[in-house]
């Protein structure tokens, strides 16, 4: 349905553009920021999904933690830590096999979709981990004197308290994807990367460039500003 | 209620190992409020978490309410913590729920149906004075209503014990009273068995029935508050009633003192009285009765729980031999008397 939902809006934009030069070029920059934020959006919701878990995971099985198991945990942060270590230009390629598997082709939108949320996935977890670590251990040990359960005790305690920094961490997740995406970008992914890539730089075209980095700084700041009010919402309640 | 025996704890890390607890044995009845003191360090802190297995013991057994909490499989220990309500030095509420919803934690744990729930936390916020916060965020609520929302939380589920946890540490002088008096009301009034911790004597004094002195590890005086009050065993016990009874004299005074100057015929005494012989004018029927002198250096009278206590440091001037025997009067009519030899160890 989202795919369809996409090609709806693919082509209304490529019809606007339709006509003159200018209105070409209108259409091109439109269509180029709606796939950025296509591909962001779905892959920071898809790393989320997998991510955040992954975080919780991290820190209950901690040493001394509600879920104890030093060896799992030991070994899923080495994993975390082996993915993130590698260059995300570099991990572009190497997940190409894979892509290919999932969507059926390496180049376009959706194609990007796959290495923008494998690679988003290890710092969306540590992202969390660190939030849920800001909370102090004695509301955790009341839980527990309470009788909950680790479930009760992530559920209703470890993850409401952190919602703050978590939602900040939803904001600079998206920001880092957005910069990642145009790396996608110049290698087939679509979106303002592409079309930087391909007109601004390939066909020397000064003025696509600028309008892109222009839309860039407005979407990052609409995003950063959409996450501090949120938070102040979060945490106004109870001021 | 509660029965610790031979319970020992050691923290191991990598480098050395660190005694919390040495063979600690303690029996805490049913009903009363119990206070361990220490101070930092000294283990306390490890001991009553032991209780409801926040920590584990690394030897010995603990009975609660005729479980043995220390063999439980975890789904039986959940439960076992559900009939165990526990406060803390720092509240531990929950920033991200109001204090209805804060109330509300423990019966959703306790899989409490929704309208009985509710019905409890009105009758919890009820008891602890705070009908009109029931909306508030904890983070608009001073320390003692803070304590109170933790004190109705702990009591949600109806427990039979309450462990507290220095539960008015970081509270003033004066909330400190009100938390204490309303733990009191909550013992009374629901025959609630309480076992506090604490490095403040003045809390052992206000509510405690009966009190352990934990030092370095290990337990060295358990007993009646008022006895450990008039008639402390241990140089621990003494250095924390030091801090609550002022018995120290000016030492200008003593040193112009008769008893200072001319041991052979004075005495220093410390007098201790308890209960109704606190009202009873003892002292000036020794004086008519014996034919000596009696200088009041220093006195005060407090309450221990709802006991009165009184303190009198004397100097007995006279014949030796008539002093002993006035002593002996004081003794016999039941005050604790204390011979003060050097002046200066008072």
């Amino acid at each position: 349905m989202l795919e369809t939902f996409n090609s709806l809006m693919a082509s209304s934009f490529l019809i606007a553009g339709l006509g003159d030069n200018a209105n070409l070029m209108t259409g091109r920059v439109l269509l180029a920021t709606w796939e950025t934020i296509y591909m962001v959006a779905i892959s920071t919701g898809l790393a989320y999904v997998v991510g955040l878990p992954l975080g919780v995971i991290l820190v209950v099985t901690e040493k001394g933690h509600i879920a104890e198991n030093i060896a799992f945990n030991r070994v899923l942060a080495a994993i975390v830590n082996a993915v993130r270590s590698i260059p995300f230009i570099i991990f572009l390629i190497i997940v190409i096999p894979l892509t290919q598997i999932i969507v059926g082709t390496y180049i376009g939108t959706a194609a990007s979709i796959v290495p923008l949320t494998l690679a988003a996935i290890p710092f969306v977890a540590r992202m969390v981990e660190t939030s849920l670590k800001e909370i102090e251990w004695g509301l955790i040990e009341a839980a527990l004197s309470m009788g909950a359960s680790s479930w009760e005790i992530i559920r209703k305690v470890l993850i409401p308290e952190a919602k703050p920094s978590i939602i900040l961490g939803v904001a600079i997740t998206t920001i880092n994807l957005i910069g990642y995406s145009a790396m996608a970008g110049i290698v087939g992914g679509g979106g303002l990367g592409t079309l930087a890539y391909y007109f601004g730089y390939q066909r020397y075209q000064g003025d696509i460039l600028l309008v892109t980095v222009i839309v860039l700084i407005v979407m990052v700041q609409i995003i950063q500003m959409l996450g501090d009010k949120l938070v102040e919402k979060t945490l106004n309640k109870g001021r | 209620m509660i029965h610790i025996t031979n319970l020992t704890k050691i923290y191991t890390t990598p480098t050395h190992e660190v005694v919390a607890l040495n063979d600690v044995s303690l029996s805490i009845k049913k009903g009363e409020i119990f206070g361990i003191i220490g101070l930092s360090g000294a283990g306390k802190s490890t001991l009553i978490r032991c209780i409801n297995m926040l920590e584990k013991p690394t030897n010995g057994a603990i009975t609660v309410d005729g479980e043995v909490i220390t063999s439980l499989d975890k789904s039986d220990l959940r439960a076992a913590r559900q009939r165990i309500g526990m406060i803390f030095q720092h509240f531990n509420l929950l920033s991200s729920r109001n204090v209805f919803d804060n109330i509300m934690f423990p019966l959703e744990i306790a899989k409490v149906p929704k309208d009985e729930a509710r019905n409890r936390v009105n009758e919890l916020l009820e008891l602890v004075g705070l009908e009109d916060k029931a909306m508030v965020y904890p983070q608009q609520l001073s320390g003692g209503q803070k304590q109170r929302v933790g004190i109705a939380r702990a009591l949600a589920n109806n427990p039979r014990i309450l462990l507290s946890d220095e539960a008015t540490s970081a509270l003033d002088p004066q909330t400190t009273r009100s938390i204490l008096e309303l733990l009191k009301n909550i013992n009374q009034k629901l025959n609630i068995t309480i076992l506090l911790i604490t490095h403040d004597m003045n809390v052992i004094k206000q509510v405690c029935d009966r009190v352990a002195v934990i030092d370095d590890a290990k337990i060295v005086e358990t007993g009646d508050v008022l006895n450990i009050f008039a008639n402390p065993q241990t140089p621990t016990s003494r250095s924390f009633l030091k801090a609550v009874m002022n018995k120290e004299i000016p030492e200008d005074i003593l040193l112009n003192s008769t008893s200072f100057k001319n041991k052979k015929n004075s005495r220093l005494i410390h007098v201790s009285f308890i209960g109704s012989s606190a009202g009873e004018p003892l002292i000036s029927s020794m004086i008519r009765n014996f034919d000596l002198q009696a200088n009041i250096l220093y006195g005060n009278i407090d309450r221990v729980k709802d006991t009165p206590f009184g303190n009198l440091t004397l100097e007995l001037i006279g014949d030796i031999e008539i002093i002993e025997k006035a002593m002996d009067y004081l003794r016999n009519n039941g005050l604790e008397v204390e011979v003060l030899e050097n002046a200066r160890n008072i």
